[in-house]
């Protein structure tokens, strides 16, 4: 019985160190990723090249995901508020919704899900098929070559991804509440503009949107180099990007709000 | 795969990403009409009662949104609540002008009104308003309708 | 002891473990300039990751590896890259990179460390795929290239900055006979063409001995024998003659060690 538990003990300490020493890896591996980003710069064209593989391919789901989401947020707002009288403030709630929140988050768990995981797939598989190793015989330093400019790729992208996302939602909450519903078009803009806050509700949100793209592009870099030059080691390492990445999304999302949106 | 294709690709992203910053900030944001980007001056006002008045809400004046309200705070020896205002430079004020708490609709959001005096020396940079009326409170408004209601109800007795 | 040339690389009493798993044990080599050596010996017995200790990825537990008379592992960063532009690897399965095409895989090193203009950068590569023999083949992708030219690009971009030591990682595994031959005739060749000096790290014995000067024979993280293509051919040590003959029963048995086999089979427990 009391080698049972010490045997389970030992397990959850060596659990515990393990994940310590994989936290001081991936902050090794972030820092060597910053400091070797001048080839990123020197040579944007490989930057451009993983902006099109992260951003541009992103684009489809992105968008259609931010129409449906604006047109939710209008239509369940709409039943709500027309309670009140004050079906109007709709535009107010679906902009003020997708700027703050539901832009960064939602583009950032597709992002994750889109090009955070086919990022740790194809690092990972670079490693198994050993043209990570290769490079390094080569005397090209992967971390420059092939990590950074993903990495910036991705953080150029993220923004901008979750602008789109933000500017469709409210498009299509405008074409459910506008168009579709009727409400007044002019109270429904100028209500909108009147509670959005260029500094306070979208540069936050644009804020937001960047250091998710630092938390998911470094999350599935890492998972991707870090995996086991196997099948199974990648496929895991895929699927731990994106559960990790999400759980990090929320979780950061939740400090970065109770920061920016305390009070006032 | 054709390098130039994808810097073509690329470019529209790009565009397209800025196209929609720009349009979430001047059609559903404010940065079309916002002072912050505008030059401002500082004015502030003691009032016995703020209400809901919240950071960041319009001054209005004329119904016209002439600045914003900066900063709130409270004066712990007067026991007042001193509201600090950024108010757009193009807009100048007389001395003797007046500020007043007032909400827009029955339980719309709190804004602070000012009424122009009649003095012929404009207010300065940094300076205060002395005329200054406070917040309706329902609560207050309804318990005082109550009261004189039931005062009325006695007297007919 | 190899004859009194002066060696490109040199082993000194190398030990390496991983973790706490001895690999290698007190291995003694010498590379001699412009030759083509071998190592030979079966899967896991520790010679790749003597490739990796010259290649400088990793450093050994004891002793050094010195190649061109410097240390490896004392090297510091920019002196390992500098010195890893002399040197290609091929790689077990050629680890083409798989979004470029045959052209720009080759391409690739003289582009990070050359300044060249692009028109230059194109016929150099070109003039080494010719090497190998698939200039025609410069625009088709690594997916669509057999097992044999997938190798014969990678040797082509091993060769891309004309290195003084090319190290080949199981060149012939995975090839049909006769893909394994031109490989084989390829090393030999630009061995002798560029000047440079080969290792060449296998378990296929009869194609590597047609070609090779010399063979360092291991097992179980140490070198047994070594000779010349005809002293191995012709060794009666045991363990070399099953292994160059293919024997399946010998010195290296063929069962992994395990339980006795009664008690795995339940049947006659305590006297199998």
């Amino acid at each position: 019985m009391l080698e049972r538990i010490a045997a389970a003990l030992r397990r959850l300490g060596r659990q515990f160190i393990n994940a310590i020493w994989r936290l001081g890896y991936a902050s090794r591996f972030f820092l060597l990723v910053l400091l070797r980003s001048g080839t990123s710069f020197r040579r944007f064209r490989l930057v451009v090249k993983e902006i099109y593989f992260a951003g541009v391919l992103s684009l489809i789901i992105i968008s259609v995901s931010g129409l449906f989401v604006g047109m939710v947020l209008a239509l369940q707002g709409y039943e709500t508020l027309q309670k009140y009288g004050s079906a109007e403030a709709v535009g107010t709630l679906v902009a003020l919704s997708l700027t703050r929140e539901l832009g960064p988050v939602v583009s950032a768990l597709l992002f994750a899900s889109r090009a955070g995981s086919a990022m740790t797939a194809e690092i990972g598989l670079m490693k198994a098929t050993e043209q990570i190793s290769a490079m390094e015989m080569m005397a090209v330093d992967p971390i420059a070559r092939v990590i950074g400019p993903r990495f910036w790729g991705g953080l150029i992208s993220m923004p901008l991804l979750a602008a789109m996302f933000s500017a469709v939602g409210v498009f299509g909450g405008y074409l459910i509440a506008v168009v579709l519903i009727g409400v007044d078009e002019g109270a429904f803009w100028s209500q909108m503009q009147n509670a959005v806050d260029f500094r306070y509700d979208i540069v936050n949100g644009v804020i937001k949107s960047v250091v998710f793209g630092v938390a998911v592009t470094a999350i599935a870099l890492f998972e991707g180099y870090d995996a086991p030059p196997t099948a199974e080691g990648v496929s895991h390492a895929t699927t731990r990007t994106v559960v990790t990445s999400s759980l990090a999304i929320l979780g950061l999302d939740f400090v970065l709000t109770a920061f920016m949106f305390r009070g006032a | 795969m054709d390098r130039t294709m994808v810097d073509l690709w690329v470019g529209i992203f790009v565009a397209i990403g800025i196209a929609a910053l720009m349009v979430l900030a001047l059609k559903v944001g404010n940065a079309s009409t916002t002072f912050n980007v505008g030059e401002t001056y500082h004015v502030s006002g003691d009032f016995d009662n703020i209400g809901g008045l919240k950071v960041r809400a319009p001054v209005k004046s004329a119904g016209v949104v002439v600045g914003r309200v900066d900063q709130i705070t409270f004066d712990n020896e007067r026991f007042r609540a001193r509201v600090v205002m950024n108010i757009d430079k193009r807009y100048q004020f007389p001395k003797d002008t007046s500020a007043s708490i007032l909400t827009s609709g029955l339980l719309g959001e709190q804004y602070i009104g000012l009424e122009a005096g009649g003095d012929s020396e404009n207010i300065k940079a940094g300076g205060s308003l002395k005329l200054t009326q406070s917040a309706v409170v329902l609560e207050k408004l309804i318990g005082q309708f109550l009261y004189n209601k039931a005062a009325e109800g006695d007297s007919k007795k | 002891m190899p004859p009194p040339v002066e060696n490109l690389v040199e082993v000194r009493d190398v030990d390496f473990s991983y973790d706490v798993r001895p690999v290698l044990k007190g291995i003694n080599m010498a590379v001699p300039r412009g030759k083509v050596v071998s190592i030979m010996g079966l899967s896991g017995c520790g010679k790749t990751t003597l490739l990796r200790l010259i290649g400088g990825s990793i450093k050994p537990s004891k002793g050094e590896v010195r190649v061109a008379g410097r240390v490896v592992h004392e090297l510091d960063q920019d002196e390992l890259y500098a010195m890893r532009r002399r040197m290609g690897m091929l790689f077990q399965f050629g680890a083409l990179f798989t979004d470029m095409s045959a052209l720009d895989n080759v391409a690739f090193q003289i582009r990070e460390h050359t300044e060249l203009p692009e028109s230059m950068v194109r016929d150099l590569a070109l003039m080494k795929l010719h090497a190998v023999g698939l200039r025609g083949a410069a625009h088709l992708m690594p997916a669509e290239l057999s097992g044999g030219m997938a190798r014969r690009v990678a040797l082509a971009r091993t060769i891309a900055l004309d290195p003084m030591l090319i190290m080949y990682d199981e060149p012939f595994t995975g090839l049909d006979p006769i893909a394994m031959g031109v490989i084989g005739d390829l090393i030999k060749k630009l061995n002798d063409v560029l000047g440079a000096t080969s290792i060449i790290v296998t378990h296929d014995v009869q194609e590597s001995l047609k070609i090779v000067d010399y063979v360092y024979f291991m097992s179980d993280g140490v070198v047994v024998t070594q000779g010349t293509s005809a002293d191995i051919r012709g060794s009666q040590a045991p363990f070399v003659h099953q292994f160059v003959w293919g024997e399946i029963d010998g010195p290296m048995p063929f069962h992994y060690p395990g339980t006795a086999t009664g008690a795995d089979f339940g049947v006659g427990a305590g006297h199998a």
